[in-house]
């Protein structure tokens, strides 16, 4: 299927990379780029050789939310559902994405407001260029954040401030968000699109497997009660440790040498 | 003969029966039932065999019945169906039957998973009763297992909307005993299944009888079903080396006698 409002590939580095292509729209999401970005995930799913998924946009902005001209409310007109759509369409983008079991990278090129805010959050690495901000959007047209953000802020920047940008709806900016701990790292605007390559690269050569396995491990922290948590850390080690990249890396270190790792 | 059934010979007492129709997610044919409930029968008259555990696939423990075969019976075809014998075969499995759930379990592949007497779903299994969209209803106790498991309420909302419930949802309610990593789920019954094989046998195969009396009898009944098994094990070898390897602080070793 030829994609029309994305880029898509997986490369021979096993690096997937997935970039949002609606550049006048500022990347906005209407139903199609949703179901186009859902067939790249299950690619990436069922793909033998994806080890990392990078996500970024093309253009000035990374992604501008719901594209409302989608939602335009004709006044008179019956009230939408936009439950509807959060079922339908966001929730299944953020449990994909956090639930993909390798690491995924996302490049902030620019402006990210509303869903495009939020979705940065679930994935595991997110760089950011300097130039780039966050936005939620959502309060300065009545909504509320969506696309798992209110339960994603809080944790990542504490409640103060997480209800000042839910509430105030103001731009933060990509240093700012770094500060804060919203975010991995800043980087210049003309080295974003390389350094998260090199790090897509980078984290491909390791043993994504078990790196699939931590973030499945951290995921599901904020859930547990610690008890719970080592019991989950007991479970997944018992499976990291029957992996062929455990057993790779281990002869490696006695012998060693560079280890070679598969992904499994 | 190919089967849709993969068998695994008796490891430490236990049985493990895994479906295996992947091309049909599972789907419980008529074929598939029937070999089923005769592997349940031949595990029952293996005396190494203590407990028995049925999975499926990480993708689907079973996703059905068979739509193409359904479609084909009429009114007296499926008067005269011989799944029913098949499920009643396998129902009246008398020793455990341990379901290690993973994906999908939907109609029958659900109705199965409440003929088991222990169920352990991994993280990302899905339970419930899709029939009404076709125009049906459950056919092989889905009505009926799963309200006296989960409760009126979610019964009739599973069954009457046809929308599937996840793992973490089966377990508050009742439908599973356990939820695990998608990965540990045959490991976990594996492991259950064992404590259970070095257990009495006779006292297990009571235990289960009881417990299963509890569910279609008044209290009165289940009480005095209950005491005449208690007392029928005081007639067993087991017992009397169970207490008394107890009172030695020394493991049992049970003989079934």
């Amino acid at each position: 299927m030829p994609f029309q409002h994305i880029l898509f590939s997986i490369d021979d580095d096993g690096v997937a990379l997935l970039s949002l292509n609606r550049p006048e729209q500022l990347n906005s999401f209407n139903g199609a780029m949703h179901l186009e970005v859902r067939e790249a995930l299950k690619q990436v799913r069922q793909s033998e050789h994806a080890r990392v998924l990078l996500l970024t946009g093309e253009g000035r902005g990374f992604c501008a939310g719901q594209d409302l001209s989608d939602r335009n409310v004709a006044p008179g007109a019956e009230m939408p559902d936009l439950g509807e759509s959060i079922e339908k369409f966001y929730n299944p983008l953020v449990r994909s994405l956090r639930d993909l079991p390798l690491p995924v990278i996302c490049a902030v090129n620019g402006v990210a407001a509303g869903a495009g805010a939020n979705l940065p959050l679930a994935c595991d690495l997110v760089l950011a260029a300097r130039s780039a901000s966050f936005i939620q959007a959502f309060c300065k047209i009545g909504l509320v954040p969506d696309s798992g953000g209110t339960w994603l802020l809080p944790r990542l920047i504490g409640m103060a401030r997480a209800k000042a940008l839910a509430l105030l709806g103001e731009r933060l900016s990509a240093e700012q968000a770094e500060q804060w701990g919203l975010i991995y790292r800043v980087v210049d605007d003309a080295a974003l699109r390389d350094e998260a390559l090199t790090l897509a690269r980078q984290l491909a050569t390791q043993p994504t497997y078990g790196l699939a396995l931590i973030k499945r491990a951290l995921n599901q922290s904020y859930d547990n009660r610690f008890d719970q948590q080592l019991e989950l850390e007991r479970d997944l080690q018992r499976l990291a440790g029957r992996s062929e990249d455990y057993r790779e890396g281990v002869s490696a270190f006695m012998n060693k040498r560079a280890p070679a790792f598969k992904g499994r | 003969m190919p089967s849709n059934l993969v068998v695994q010979p008796p490891v430490d007492g236990v049985r493990l029966l895994t479906l295996h129709r992947p091309q049909a997610l599972n789907a419980l044919s008529t074929e598939l039932l029937a070999e089923l409930a005769a592997e349940l029968e031949a595990a029952e008259r293996d005396e190494h065999t203590r407990a028995v555990i049925i999975t499926g696939s990480r993708k689907a423990f079973a996703a059905g019945a068979d739509i193409n075969e359904m479609a084909e019976r009429d009114l007296v075809g499926i008067l005269n169906d011989p799944r029913v014998s098949h499920w009643q075969r396998i129902a009246a499995f008398a020793k455990p039957l341990i379901a290690a759930v993973n994906g999908y379990a939907l109609g029958g592949g659900c109705e199965l998973v409440m003929c088991a007497d222990i169920v352990i779903a991994g993280s990302d299994a899905r339970f419930g009763q899709p029939e009404i969209n076709l125009g049906v209803i459950p056919g092989a106790g889905g009505t009926q297992r799963l309200l006296r498991a989960v409760g009126k309420p979610l019964a009739m909302q599973m069954v009457l909307s046809g929308e599937a419930i996840d793992a973490r949802h089966a377990l508050q309610a009742g439908l599973v005993s356990e939820v695990t990593e998608p990965e540990l789920a045959v490991e976990r019954a594996l492991q259950v299944a064992r404590v259970i094989a070095a257990k009495a046998p006779l006292a297990v195969r009571l235990a289960k009888e009881a417990l299963l009396k509890a569910q279609d009898t008044d209290l009165a009944t289940g009480l005095r079903f209950e005491r005449h098994a208690f007392t029928l094990l005081a007639g067993t070898a087991d017992r009397n080396e169970g207490i008394r390897a107890f009172q030695e602080k020394r493991p049992a070793r049970f003989l079934g006698q």
